[in-house]
């Protein structure tokens, strides 16, 4: 690895990636307040969002347990100059991070309200429908290259369906998304109907990482730090992996595209090997299963690059891409928050001109047919 | 060597920063502690501006619990994954003999010393006009 | 007897409370578990039917796999080529919620495995069951088996009650530091919280699954809460883990802590580097790629020859046939992981 560097160098890369437009998989935007949403709201629920207001199961109101290294989990030099938090403000973020990076197609991934964990239904029906016609209408619609997942709450099952086909009839949306942190592991069965229905509509499912399930970030109990809690996020992604494919939902569903979402990839490698090692030993619990594990994961799995991994070898980040496969892989820069990763130089091992188009472009493209 | 004039001390408050472009570069100029710092405005991780980082203490604790602090504002936390470099030398906390950011040394002088040293040179022909009441910050290159 | 390879990890089987451990158990705990008919405590983790827990061939005529000591024998030793191998009981003591029941039970645990295995085969060493419910009374555990060379190491599940780095733990890691026991952290849960972040798993495959990433966080509580930084000298052995996750697991700890050290300010240096020298793990199961070169990238990124330790999991089903080394593993790691590294992680394992 270098020490110092200097500009000459990084210039030399920066040249060569914005030579290609990139498709960024998951940039998020945020709420400059939440009466942003108050105009598709109707006044019972803008009543309850300022009364009650959200509902999940976490401590606080206003912040995590697990406070993050830097203000809303966000890169310090994110923040609007007009005002409002990081990724509140399309004219900044295109001047930061999509223009001058190239961004072709941006994939919007919207935290705010967690929607997905909201424990009052009725509330999270309704905040759910308003996030994601706020997506259309103050980011799509204002910037093509932006484009809307449809986010849906998965432990609410008639309501997910309602709003999948709702906002599947516009058209303008890419994919549906669900949290990995929910009342039950996703492959459980009360969740097929929503797989069902995306396979259908040729939508990919989206997992993006967070989320309030009810459950600690570990198996052992909860952590005392934000370090803990945050590496934590890759578990919950393997976890997932483990309750789709061995639930059988690919098996089920051989035409359902499943994305992950900011769990990074250098878990995915021995996730397949210890699946497929133990495959043999546990067949007879799982007769559905009609293939080897990692059979599965190479043919309906993609994930997003970002936070990519950081050996200090070069090589050793190369053999985590050609584990997972080359075009298993997403780039994604989380923009704006802290771990950002900067397309320009966050690949720290060399990668031929295909190789780079496939991750930064064409796999995307053809995962979300733009 | 060259020496470059950047900043009167008055424009850069104690806690605050200025950049400057200097031979195409950008370079951060800090002000902590009654001195003033020079770091190339770049991190070596994923090339993250650096006066947007963080300006904390030197942290260091014997024990879980104990946390000892010294040299407050000295160090950054980049504004991005939150490195730390020490502002006096450029150096990571993590690995400092591999992982540094190029610092320049830094003079401070008044206008006076200024204008009588700019006669012999080598200053780099400055738009920034030295009164003679008012004191420097000088950025070796 | 020369040692030529050690196994870390075999599991002698309870056969019942009312039964094996009857003996061992006091007048007042001896009246508690016969008339209120306490027994069964075979983990959720491990049906005693379920494939993964005896291989058939390992299984005795009667009883549980791992119950017979002349089976155990003829299979550790015999057929899988130990020369000495550690005993680490899985029965459930440990998940018991009555503190002094947990205590009683742990210790009826050690007395019989010393009585009716250490005594009657030197080649054999065990594991302390200890009650991490109550911290002071696991202390007392360790105390009390301190003077005994044959336990070497003291055992504890994978996922307990709260996760092994914090505060309250650390007397318990005090008198193992000073008694030169390795913190042994064996696959199994006490089941008080779901097995993983997302929830409850249909299926025992899917836990088994995700004990690798419980285990992962606990590496990750004991360095960031400072164990390691409290107690120089103490050594974990990960237990029936896998081993192929640590590359990526630690290089995302190390670059999270490069980022947000401020919050652990006194873990003092990366976390790849506080594991190389703490952490130990046992090769059953490896979990390794089907070829040779992924498995030596594999071993290249882990970075360390010491951290190894040979194991069969007796009678648990990770392989078939007699040889229990992972296939493919480089030569100079097969040389250090059956004698050298097991001999250093466990100093207490002195060889007659």
């Amino acid at each position: 690895m270098s020490d110092v560097i200097d500009r000459p160098a990084l210039e030399k890369e920066a040249t060569a990636a914005t030579r290609l437009r990139i498709v960024d998989c998951d940039i998020h935007p945020s709420l400059h307040s939440r009466a942003d949403l108050n105009h598709f709201l109707p006044k019972r629920w803008q009543e309850h969002m300022k009364t009650y207001g959200d509902h999940l199961r976490t401590p606080y109101i206003g912040t995590t347990p697990y406070p993050r290294s830097s203000p809303l989990i966000c890169r310090r030099d994110a923040w609007p100059p007009t005002g409002g938090p990081p990724g509140s403000d399309l004219a900044f973020m295109r001047k930061q991070h999509l223009d001058p990076l190239d961004v072709e197609f941006g994939i919007l991934q919207v935290l705010d309200l967690f929607i997905f964990s909201q424990q009052n239904l009725e509330f999270g029906a309704a905040i759910q429908r308003a996030i994601n016609e706020w997506q259309l209408a103050f980011w799509s619609h204002r910037d093509p290259r932006l484009k809307a997942s449809i986010l849906v709450s998965q432990d609410d099952t008639e309501t997910a369906l309602a709003e999948i086909d709702r906002c599947a009839k516009t058209g303008e949306y890419i994919q549906v998304n669900i949290s990995p942190r929910a009342n039950e592991p996703l492959g459980r069965r009360r969740y097929w109907p929503i797989y069902q229905r995306a396979e259908a509509l040729g939508l990919p499912l989206g997992i993006h990482v967070g989320g309030y399930g009810g459950h600690a970030p570990t198996g052992g109990g909860w952590p005392s730090y934000y370090c803990e809690e945050h590496q934590s996020n890759a578990h919950t992604m393997a976890a997932q992996l483990a309750s789709l494919v061995i639930e059988g939902v690919p098996e089920r569903f051989p035409k359902l595209k499943i994305v992950f979402i900011e769990g990074g990839f250098g878990w995915i490698a021995s996730a397949m090997w210890r699946m497929d090692r133990h495959f043999e030993r546990f067949r007879s619990e799982v007769p559905h299963l009609k293939r080897k594990p990692s059979e599965y994961v190479k043919e309906q799995f993609w994930f997003t690059t970002q936070p990519i991994d950081e050996p200090d070898e070069a090589r050793h980040l190369r053999q985590l891409i050609e584990w997972v496969g080359i075009d298993r892989l997403l780039f994604s820069s989380d923009y704006p928050h802290w771990d950002f990763d900067d397309p320009r130089f966050a690949f720290k091992t060399p990668l031929t001109d295909a190789e780079r188009k496939k991750i930064f472009s064409t796999n995307a493209r053809g995962v979300y047919k733009i | 060597m060259a020496r470059h004039v950047v900043a009167r001390t008055s424009e850069i408050p104690p806690g605050g920063n200025k950049v400057v472009g200097i031979d195409g570069r950008d370079i951060v100029v800090f002000h902590v502690n009654g001195e003033f710092f020079a770091l190339l405005n770049r991190c070596p991780h994923e090339g993250a501006p650096l006066d947007k980082a963080a300006c904390v203490a030197r942290l260091t604790s014997p024990e879980p619990g104990v946390y000892q602090r010294s040299r407050v504002g000295e160090l950054l936390r980049c504004a991005w994954h939150g490195w730390e470099f020490d502002m006096r030398n450029g150096q990571s906390w993590f690995d400092p003999k591999r992982f540094k950011v190029r610092s320049f040394p830094v003079a401070v002088e008044s206008g006076e010393e200024l204008a009588a040293e700019m006669k012999k040179g080598p200053y780099v022909a400055e738009t920034l006009p030295v009164v003679v009441e008012d004191s420097y910050v000088i950025v070796e290159t | 007897m020369a040692a030529t390879r050690i196994d870390c990890d075999i599991h002698p089987a309870v056969g019942g409370t009312r039964t094996t451990l009857l003996p061992y158990l006091d007048d007042h705990w001896k009246e508690q578990v016969v008339s209120r008919a306490i027994d069964g405590l075979d983990l959720t983790s491990y049906p005693p039917n379920m494939p993964l827990s005896g291989r058939p061939d390992w299984r005795p005529k009667a009883g549980k796999p791992g119950s017979d000591l002349k089976t155990v024998q003829r299979g550790a030793f015999e057929q899988l080529g130990a020369s000495h191998a550690i005993c680490n009981v899985l029965y459930g003591a440990q998940a018991v919620y009555d503190p002094y029941m947990a205590s009683a039970f742990c210790k009826a645990i050690n007395d019989w495995i010393a009585a009716e295995w250490l005594s009657e085969d030197e080649r054999l060493r065990a594991s302390i069951v200890v009650p991490m419910q109550a911290p002071d009374l696991a202390v007392e555990e360790i105390e009390r088996r301190a003077s005994d060379n044959r336990f070497v190491s003291i055992l504890v599940l994978a996922q307990g009650e709260t996760l092994l780095g914090r505060r309250h733990f650390w007397p318990v890691y005090q008198a193992a530091e000073k008694h030169k026991l390795p913190l042994a952290i064996h696959a199994g849960s006490a089941y008080r919280f779901a097995p993983s972040s997302i929830g409850w798993p249909s299926h025992r495959y899917e836990y088994y699954f995700v004990e690798a990433q419980a285990f992962q966080a606990q590496i990750l509580s004991l360095i960031y809460e400072g164990v390691f930084g409290k107690f120089p000298d103490l050594k974990v052995v990960l237990m029936e883990s896998g081993v192929t996750w640590l590359p990526a697991f630690m290089w995302r700890a190390n670059k999270t802590w490069r980022g947000v050290r401020v919050e652990v300010p006194w873990v003092e240096r990366e976390p790849a580097s506080i594991i190389r020298d703490h952490i130990r793990v046992t090769m059953q199961p490896f979990d390794g790629p089907p070829d040779a070169t992924g498995v030596a990238d594999v071993i290249d990124q882990i970075g360390s020859d010491r951290m190894f330790l040979f194991a069969s999991d007796y009678p648990h089903w990770q392989f078939d046939g007699d040889d229990a080394i992972p296939p493919h593993l480089p030569q100079s790691i097969v040389s250090r992981m059956c004698v050298d590294n097991p001999l250093e992680t466990f100093p207490r394992l002195k060889l007659n």
